[in-house]
């Protein structure tokens, strides 16, 4: 436990370098969320039916969507990862008395609970101060906030989990391109990142149901918003968790399974 | 204490011509060829030992490093260091060796030396008690108070390959694999490097064996060499009986009084000479040092002699050349 733990410190502090991104990241999500709200707000305006969702959810989803963007997003990655395989710089790596996948997990998991804690402060306290129909709302109830918090940092835990594959690809193609557009374009997309899941055609949203992805953002945005009640918040939680242990276990099974073929580059 | 028996490697490498042709050729069909990196590699190496792990580039020597530090599977063979199979028993071998590898890097980027350090130390879980006095020693004699609290992306090739071996030590390893340590290191860093690899050999009793294309770092640590090319150990001896095999020539380089007859001495011949100076080989297998002197000085007045053994270096070429490789 104690080399995640510092693995997760050494991590946090050197995001922490990083302020000029972090500036420049809050910036940019800032620009996102208005022209995605814009769109939204052009749509609703001109809506025949009624949709799913309703705006006031749709810009609460938008902003908890932007703050918490490195929780939630795939091509948020570590390239160092890809490096450490592509060149053989592993080869450190599997002389530690530990195992590759915790060590990893640990620091996929610090380097976007950095990010995002750099990030995320300024983007929602912002978002609540700006002029209707713009801003960010509380949540309906206490109950809903706490909810919300579990399902958010269990979608962490589940999206590191996930992205693991992506690395874990790596090691069979030599290439993070590939993996990583497939990984990102397909999860995000069924994660609700580009178009929120309940706004998806009735047979879009079968499918995003079926896979892991939604339950990362799409899911603890809307337990937020109060969009999913809360007996569903419960058992969608109780979803997550088992979401997680069956692609870590899944994941350490695959990876331990490369590392026996696995052939260290460069002499 | 370590034991390689029958080890074999393959790597099966694809291969193409340059060009465009060949590239889109290559996308229907690739050719492989199987290179045998290691094959049937068999030594022992007893508690204590420096031994000196040489071959020209490509022989099979980082291969085989792999191997004893667990990272890599053989195709057949058994490898047994302190009772454990290396890429078996992985997590519970590692803790009791140090590896270096003189092109890669385990220090974070991005961070100061020192913090790369702390990680290792929860890693391994070292008592702090003894990483302090570890982490101390190897400030000390690797000389690195002024660098420690520095980015390593800002440290040159020669002070990260010293926090890099500082890295490698402190969990007190009983075995260390030095692969090519010595890269980049300035004359200064290269010596207090053996000094320190001595010290912790004598003192601690570690157990290590050096890769190294640098002859000199060979010379001043090992005892014992093995030979390796094209993947087949070649010689397993002692450094000592090496040189008393191949060093069978001395150069002499003798001045004296003007002189106008070149030199004409049994067993030796002449490399330069000058009314003024003469430089010669000696081939100790026919005559001696001194009875070759003895003879000069009969021929000439001799104002400076200079004798020089052959350097390790050229040995290493004889053998190379001898065993074709």
């Amino acid at each position: 436990m104690r080399v995640y733990h510092s693995v997760l410190k050494l991590r946090l502090l050197m995001g922490m370098q990083y302020r000029a991104a972090a500036i420049a990241g809050v910036a940019t999500q800032f620009f996102w969320g208005f022209i995605i709200i814009m769109v939204f707000q052009a749509f609703y305006e001109n809506a025949v039916t009624t949709p799913p969702i309703s705006l006031k959810e749709i810009i609460t989803y938008i902003w908890l969507q932007q703050a918490f963007l490195v929780f939630v997003t795939i091509w948020f990655r570590d390239n160092e990862l890809f490096d450490l395989i592509t060149s053989g710089n592993i080869a450190y790596e599997l002389c530690r008395p530990c195992e590759l996948y915790g060590f990893w997990y640990a620091k996929l998991l610090a380097q976007r609970l950095s990010s995002a804690l750099l990030r995320c402060f300024p983007i929602l306290i912002v978002a609540f101060f700006l002029p209707k129909p713009y801003d960010m709302t509380l949540p309906p109830s206490f109950t809903a906030f706490i909810l919300f918090i579990s399902s958010l940092i269990l979608g962490l835990f589940l999206l590191v989990a996930v992205s693991m594959f992506m690395y874990i690809s790596v090691f069979l193609t030599m290439s993070p391109t590939g993996s990583l557009l497939i990984f990102s374009v397909l999860g995000e997309f069924f994660a609700g990142l580009i178009i929120p899941v309940p706004l998806m055609p009735e047979w879009l949203q079968k499918i995003a149901y079926v896979l892991p992805f939604r339950w990362t953002a799409d899911f603890p945005f809307r337990v937020y918003s109060g969009h999913i009640p809360q007996n569903d918040a419960i058992i969608g939680i109780v979803i997550q968790l088992a979401y997680i242990l069956c692609l870590v276990w899944l994941g350490r099974l695959a990876l331990n399974n490369i590392l026996k073929k696995v052939v260290v580059q460069g002499g | 204490m370590i034991q390689l028996q029958g080890i074999n490697k393959s790597y099966k490498v694809a291969k193409r011509q340059t060009g465009l042709k060949q590239a889109a050729k290559a996308l229907f069909y690739r050719e492989h060829t199987t290179i045998e990196a290691l094959k049937d590699v068999t030594f022992e190496i007893t508690q204590g030992e420096i031994v000196g792990y040489i071959g020209p580039n490509g022989a099979g020597k980082s291969t085989t490093i792999k191997i004893m530090s667990g990272i890599l599977v053989p195709d057949t063979g058994t490898c047994t260091i302190m009772g454990y199979t290396p890429w078996k028993d992985r997590a519970a071998y590692v803790k009791n060796i140090g590896v270096v590898f003189g092109h890669r890097s385990q220090l974070w980027w991005d961070v100061p030396v020192i913090d790369s350090f702390e990680l290792l130390k929860d890693i391994y879980k070292i008592p702090q008690q003894d990483y302090q006095t570890t982490k101390n020693l190897l400030i000390e004699t690797l000389e690195l108070q002024e660098i420690i609290n520095s980015p390593v992306r800002q440290l040159s090739l020669g002070q990260r390959m010293r926090c890099e071996i500082a890295a490698s030590l402190l969990h007190s390893p009983k075995i260390l694999f030095l692969d090519e340590p010595t890269i980049g290191l300035d004359a200064v860093s290269k010596i207090a490097v053996r000094q320190f690899i001595k010290t912790i050999n004598k003192e601690k009793g570690v157990t290590i064996i050096l890769t190294t294309h640098d002859m000199n770092d060979i010379e001043a640590l090992a005892d014992r060499v093995i030979l390796i090319g094209k993947g087949s150990l070649l010689y397993d001896g002692q450094l000592g009986e090496l040189k008393k095999q191949y060093a069978t020539q001395k150069t002499i380089t003798a001045d004296y009084q003007k002189n106008s007859t070149p030199l004409q001495i049994p067993g030796t011949q002449t490399l330069s000479w000058t009314p003024e100076r003469a430089i010669i080989t000696v081939d100790t297998d026919v005559t001696s040092t001194s009875e070759v002197i003895t003879q000069l000085s009969n021929i000439v007045e001799l104002k400076d002699v200079a004798i020089e053994a052959q350097p390790i270096e050229d040995i290493i070429i004889q053998l190379y050349k001898e065993y074709q490789i």
